[in-house]
């Protein structure tokens, strides 16, 4: 199957290594991938901001940068949500855009990928995968079949880690409070790992954990199951 | 015209109400644990409706089709109370509605009348010009005469008292009541129950909102749990109901399907302990004067914006505030308005209709659009996308700004692959800011990250270099 990857802007520039794990995990499922050169940001920023006619632009461009895939996966809840649900109310129509864990599970028809990750992860559900998207437990089935990973449940785990883009800035001390609480969750597991299928969470919560030096490493979804027995995640430095 | 009450005067932005807030310990307790308790509760009576989805649907359609033709129904409602016995009065904005009910106050010669807990009215700020008029009015509902006792404000559609504890309680009851009282529930309430019921028996006016509002009949509908609103709706001689024009249904029937939302949603009950019911005057049994007093006070404005209209189905049953992240840890009060939390972040700038008003503006941005509102509201308010169209307004009207420069900046660089690509090669030159891999202190706008966040340092290579080289 053709399938284009829209690495989304944050991936492209701070994750790569969550991009090629993507690369890496749909072509060992068989799946040709594309990453069409021309795909910037789908314009979530502005949109949520309160800026949405410089949304509009991006939301074009992200409909002729991919207009001749019938597949395009994101490895973020979030962006695909902005495509799917946000684009049509700018005028878009735009090609069928996946979030990683629905299009494994939905499109592919797969819940084992093969994967091998041998740590205790705890798994947070990103708002927007949630309830934009209605993703539900389709990461969650994607990681009880990893073999050699303890998967530990995260306490109120569908409460949002406070990142919220714009808002972690213009409301930074609300969206602390609601990051420190989501932290005490992902301490409370034990868990070595955390998992999410949004790189925009995790940088948030990976980032106080950070300061905090608290040895919790955010992983995205596409790396933990890119990972082989034969071919290892390694964290990148 | 005055200004709109819906805010409190001198209240701070929102950012700014809630730094102080964040800091108050025991707020947080209080909240915490009223707002996990609620949440649960109420998941429990909605998860064991096998209809809830269609329910919400239609709560949905039936407040859209009022909404439709509100102006020929609020006709048909005059009529039908006028036929039963009832004055139905119209008021365009607070301060016309207040001036009305003083009046009417002052016609039956009151100083003092009992209260049942309503919203429009503390909308308009009822009490307060009362009280200016020299009629003094007592809120009935316990927690709201906690929130008068205290001289507070109020927290909370439903639990307006929420960030009280009960020991915060027993010493306002002492305080105000000058009664000995332990903090047991039981022996508050009784308290109260002591204090009010001579209210009860000696006043003369009762003052009320509406739930619902049936244009066919002219019935109006209260939904509470005390049983003092009941006593309200029925000693008194005089009963003056406040009710925003929105309130209306169409049909008695139509009312099956919200007494099955509203109690679910906010209480997490089955059925609520009291509904009461009445149309017009009843000849010999209760209230012998009844009127109606419609209010607008930005209604209308809002109902000609073709997104943020939907506030307008709102049934005030608070399931929002109870699952918000962020009121859970702010509090009612940072919002500085009756209605507090993510209904009223897109209902209150709203009423206000002023964006150029720093305090109104704030509130939609009062929001990491979890739509975890979305999901619980009885009647499908969509409110992630109603607050960032309302997002939107507010950055309209404040014009050029250092945000809205380097917004623009944004756009214009992701408009061309080649200027991004530029762009993500010139900012990766700030991992030779980062130790260990991480970047723990950015200037301002990025202190506001880093004040409590890492950064991950930039990769030298982003995808799309890796891609060109290894794939391209």
């Amino acid at each position: 199957m053709r399938v284009a990857l829209f690495a989304t802007c944050l991936t492209d520039t701070f994750f790569p290594s969550t991009a090629r794990a993507v690369v890496r995990l749909l072509e060992r499922l068989g799946c040709s991938v594309e990453f069409p050169l021309g795909q910037t940001c789908c314009g979530q920023m502005h949109f949520n901001t309160g800026y949405r006619e410089h949304a509009k632009p991006l939301a074009r461009k992200y409909t002729d940068v991919f207009r001749d895939y019938d597949h395009v996966v994101a490895p973020s809840g979030s962006c695909a949500g902005m495509v799917r649900e946000i684009h049509p109310t700018l005028g878009e129509s735009p090609p069928r855009t996946f979030e990683l864990a629905e299009f494994l599970v939905d499109v592919l028809g797969v819940t084992d990928v093969g994967a091998w990750f041998p740590h205790r992860v705890t798994y947070h559900p990103t708002c927007h995968s949630l309830r934009m998207l209605g993703v539900g437990d389709k990461p969650l089935a994607l990681l009880r079949a990893v073999k050699a990973l303890d998967l530990v449940e995260l306490p109120d785990a569908s409460h949002c880690c406070g990142f919220g883009g714009t808002f972690a800035v213009k409301n930074a001390e609300t969206s602390t409070a609601m990051l420190a609480d989501k932290m005490t969750s992902v301490l409370s597991t034990g868990a070595e790992v955390l998992c999410a299928g949004d790189n925009s969470c995790l940088m948030h919560i990976g980032g106080g954990l950070s300061r905090l030096r608290a040895g919790v490493r955010p992983v995205h979804l596409a790396e933990i199951l890119a990972s082989t027995e034969e071919d290892p995640w390694r964290a990148t430095p | 015209m005055a200004r709109n009450p819906v805010t409190w005067l001198g209240s701070p932005t929102f950012p700014q109400a809630a730094h102080k807030a964040l800091a108050d310990t025991q707020l947080r307790q209080n909240l915490r644990k009223a707002t996990g308790t609620i949440r649960g509760r109420r998941a429990a009576a909605v998860g064991e409706m096998t209809d809830w989805e269609q329910l919400r649907v239609a709560g949905e359609q039936i407040k859209d089709d009022v909404l439709s033709r509100l102006d020929t129904l609020l006709v048909r409602l005059e009529e039908s109370v006028t036929a039963r016995g009832g004055v139905v009065h119209w008021a365009r904005d607070a301060e016309e509605a207040n001036r009305i009910v003083l009046g009417l106050c002052r016609e039956e010669n009151a100083t003092e009348v009992v209260k049942v807990k309503s919203m429009a009215t503390a909308e308009i700020g009822l009490n307060e010009a009362l009280e200016a008029g020299g009629v003094h009015a007592v809120e009935t509902d316990l927690a709201e005469l906690i929130v008068q006792l205290g001289d507070d404000r109020p927290s909370h559609i439903l639990v307006p008292a929420i960030h009280r504890n009960r020991s915060e309680i027993r010493e306002i009851f002492r305080r105000r009541m000058g009664v000995e009282v332990s903090d047991e529930p039981a022996d508050l309430a009784e308290a109260a129950r002591v204090y009010l019921r001579q209210k009860f028996l000696t006043t003369k006016v009762a003052i009320s909102g509406a739930n619902f509002a049936v244009a066919d009949t002219g019935s109006i509908v209260v939904l509470e749990s005390e049983g003092n609103g009941r006593m309200c709706l029925t000693l008194p001689d005089t009963l003056i109901t406040v009710m925003g024009i929105e309130k209306l249904v169409p049909t008695w029937q139509d009312l099956e399907v919200f007494l099955q939302l509203l109690p679910r949603s906010s209480t997490a009950e089955r059925m609520n302990p009291y509904t009461s019911v009445w149309t017009g005057v009843t000849p010999g049994d209760g209230p012998q004067k009844f009127h109606l007093v419609l209010i607008d006070n930005g209604r209308t404005a809002t109902l000609a914006d073709s997104v943020g209209r939907q506030a307008l189905r709102c049934i005030r049953c608070s399931a929002c505030l109870n699952v918000c992240p962020v009121y859970e840890r702010t509090g009612g009060q940072s919002y500085g308005s009756v209605y507090p939390g993510p209904i009223g972040a897109i209902l209150t700038p709203q009423l206000v209709g002023d964006m150029h008003d720093p305090q109104a503006a704030s509130l939609p941005f009062a929001s990491s659009l979890c739509g975890a509102c979305f999901e619980v509201c009885p009647v499908r308010i969509d409110i992630p996308s109603v607050l960032t169209h309302l997002r939107a307004e507010a950055v309209e009207a404040k014009g050029r700004t250092a945000e809205s420069v380097a917004m623009a900046a944004a756009a214009w660089m992701f408009a061309s692959a080649s200027r991004y690509e530029k762009a993500q090669k010139a900012g990766s030159l700030a991992r030779f800011l980062a130790r260990d891999g991480r970047i723990t202190s950015l200037p301002w706008p990025g202190s506001k990250w880093t004040s409590s966040r890492d950064v991950p340092a930039p990769p030298s290579e982003s995808f799309r270099a890796w891609w060109r080289k290894n794939r391209g």
